[in-house]
């Protein structure tokens, strides 16, 4: 496995992030409509200052924000063949995925880390939405597979940051077989006794859902994220009436059993640090601003 | 009364013209039509060989979907010499979307589970066009449960649209249910056998055909998403369907090459919905088959196999 070391990138990143979001500039956020400062927004975890709505966050911020001293080892991904089916629509899958990459500066629409939170070693992997609507195909699925055996091999529980319209239509079937190869990868982490904890952030849809996103030790979702089989205008066709209030927003699915919590973004990595460390029967986690683990190298 | 598919227009056109002449002449006795008759026969014969030859994806979309085509529960009734079926998920019903129960085939009893589309308006109606709710794949669940405890092999029938997107669906679960059903296939120390007859629609498809085998009926059709679907997501045009099947590689042929299919069960001249008792006779004989290849596993093997089946899935692509 190879390690790509981000020991001293995250300023360097945190920089480079700011240089894109200059600190004059203001944002209108989707749920009040306030206007905020892009940094007073970053600052707090792209959540509204004014309302509390949760706007998209890349994994990259997100695992700066959740491991201790913004410090996390990227961990390889295996790579899957290129356009495996030759998929044309408009346009060819490769120029998609080539635009793509370039609005997002990331390889593809999966980032998995190994890391410690609260001094608590464990293994993330957050979806990207923004990457071709973080959808799931060959790369999701061998990222997922990759985090588990890692997480097996550490003895690591595993934290997966969902968020995707569904499956990759540009690799057909062999996306739609990312449902039954992910839930390998869970199944290898229950048969070793490791946690796998699963944070639902908006949007997460289709066969997402139906596979990884739904096999948690524990489900937490972001407070109004949207999680669903069938999205609200599919169902809205089908059936001919207009859906309630909030239908498949985290809240409602709380409330009809399907998550065991809806946590504030702001409050999930205390969550996590407390929920991973139960579950692993670490004693209580030491509460404060934690340094970055020192030089040790990443236990491989 | 043959329904015929769009396509197949020029030789309705042929068969109607050979019905007629023979109705004819069953009215008028002097009437000799039958070399007439017989040559439309012969024609009507080579036009459907040559149609059924070159079928576009999106006219075996059409095929898989056809309303006479058998389904899940014909096989069940032709196939196997007993059946009982079984009901409901114990939590909140019973989906008759899904059919299931203990059956034999032959000797030997196995667990059979498939999705039903009904085949008149009130039992499609009833079925709900073989799209089924968390209660079909939770009864599904529970059955696959029931042959590991006894040792019963697994055979599923896949034939969905796809899953329901109703809102008591979604209410229920339908994420979860088809999740776990999933998780189920791969944790049965049994063989899983899967057959796709008509349509493998997404999720709800593999919900039951994680298998240790998976046969594909020559014009049966498996998919991430609908071609209508997919048109009007990508081409943001939904009659772009022709376009989105082609693209997809939902054919069984198609699927075989990738890996995802490991036989083609070839079916009758025109389709399964011509000849029902051959191709059922053909789905037994592969069911059979399959059955026989898994026999000398044990359940550890199944799992582990069934496990490296799909791991190793799509490492080639269409070069496979
Ligand atoms: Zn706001």
């Amino acid at each position: 496995m190879n390690w790509i070391s981000n020991y001293v990138r995250p300023r360097i990143n945190s920089i480079f992030s700011r240089r894109e979001t200059p600190e004059n500039l203001w944002s209108k956020c989707d749920g009040c409509g306030t206007m905020l400062f892009h940094r007073e927004i970053s600052d707090n975890l792209n959540v509204c200052t004014s309302c509390g709505h949760h706007m998209h966050i890349t994994p990259r911020d997100r695992f700066y924000a959740l491991f201790d001293g913004g410090v996390f080892n990227e961990i390889a991904v295996p790579e899957p063949i290129t356009d495996p089916l030759q998929f044309r629509d408009q346009k060819r899958y490769p120029d998609r995925m080539k635009a793509a990459q370039k609005s997002t500066g990331e390889k593809e629409s999966m980032l998995v880390a190994a890391g410690e939170i609260g001094r608590t070693p464990i293994i993330a992997a957050a979806q990207d939405f923004s990457f071709m609507g973080g959808s799931m195909g060959m790369y999701v699925g061998n990222a997922i597979i990759a985090a588990a055996e890692e997480a097996v091999k550490l003895g690591r529980p595993l934290v997966l940051f969902s968020a995707a319209g569904g499956a990759r239509m540009q690799e057909g079937i062999l996306s739609l077989m990312q449902m039954p190869r992910t839930t390998v990868a869970v199944q290898m982490l229950k048969e070793a006794g490791l946690p796998y904890i699963v944070v639902l952030t908006h949007p997460t849809t289709g066969g997402v859902t139906a596979s990884y996103a739904m096999l948690g030790d524990v489900q937490i979702a972001e407070p109004n994220a949207l999680i669903c089989f069938a999205g609200p205008r599919v169902i809205e066709q089908t059936i001919r009436e207009k859906l309630p209030e909030g239908f498949q927003r985290a809240e409602y699915l709380l409330e009809h059993g399907m998550l065991d919590r809806v946590t504030d973004r702001r409050e999930m990595r205390k969550e996590l640090i407390m929920l991973t460390r139960m579950l692993m029967q670490m004693p209580p986690p030491t509460w404060g601003d934690l340094p970055a683990p020192g030089n040790e190298t990443p236990a491989k | 009364m043959t329904h015929y598919l769009d396509f197949e227009k020029p030789l309705a056109e042929i068969e109607g013209k050979a019905e007629e002449l023979r109705a004819m002449a069953r009215e008028n006795e002097d009437m000799d039509i039958e070399d007439e008759a017989k040559a439309l026969d012969v024609k009507a014969d080579a036009l459907l060989k040559d149609l059924y030859a070159k079928l576009t994806p999106w006219r075996k979309c059409q095929v898989a979907r056809h309303p006479d085509r058998p389904h899940c529960r014909d096989y069940i009734d032709a196939l196997f010499t007993e059946y009982m079926p079984l009901a409901g998920d114990r939590a909140f019903g019973d989906d008759h979307a899904v059919m299931g129960g203990l059956a034999r085939l032959g000797d030997r009893p196995v667990v059979v589970i498939g999705h039903e589309k009904g085949n008149d308006t009130q039992s499609r109606i009833e079925r709900n066009f073989g799209m089924a709710r968390p209660e079909g794949y939770r009864k599904a669940i529970r059955l696959m449960e029931m042959a590991d405890k006894f040792g019963l092999p697994v055979v599923t029938l896949v034939d969905t649209p796809g899953a329901y997107p109703g809102k008591g669906a979604e209410e229920r679960g339908q994420s979860e249910a088809i999740a776990r059903s999933t998780e189920k296939c791969l944790q049965v120390g049994v063989p899983l056998i899967t057959v796709i007859i008509g349509e493998g629609g997404s999720g709800g498809a593999v919900a039951f055909a994680t298998a240790n085998r998976v046969a594909m009926l020559e014009h049966s059709v498996y998919s991430v998403i609908s071609p209508e679907g997919c048109a009007s997501i990508l081409w943001k045009d939904s009659d772009k369907m022709r376009e989105a099947a082609e693209a997809l590689r939902l054919t069984a042929q198609d699927l075989h090459r990738l890996g995802v299919a490991d036989r083609v069960i070839p079916e009758p001249l025109g389709g399964a919905h011509r000849d029902r008792q051959t191709a059922i006779a053909a789905v037994g004989a592969s069911i059979a088959a399959m059955l026989a290849d898994l026999e000398n596993m044990d359940g550890k093997d199944l799992v582990d196999a069934r496990r490296k089946k799909f791991l190793s899935l799509g490492s080639k692509g269409l070069a496979a």
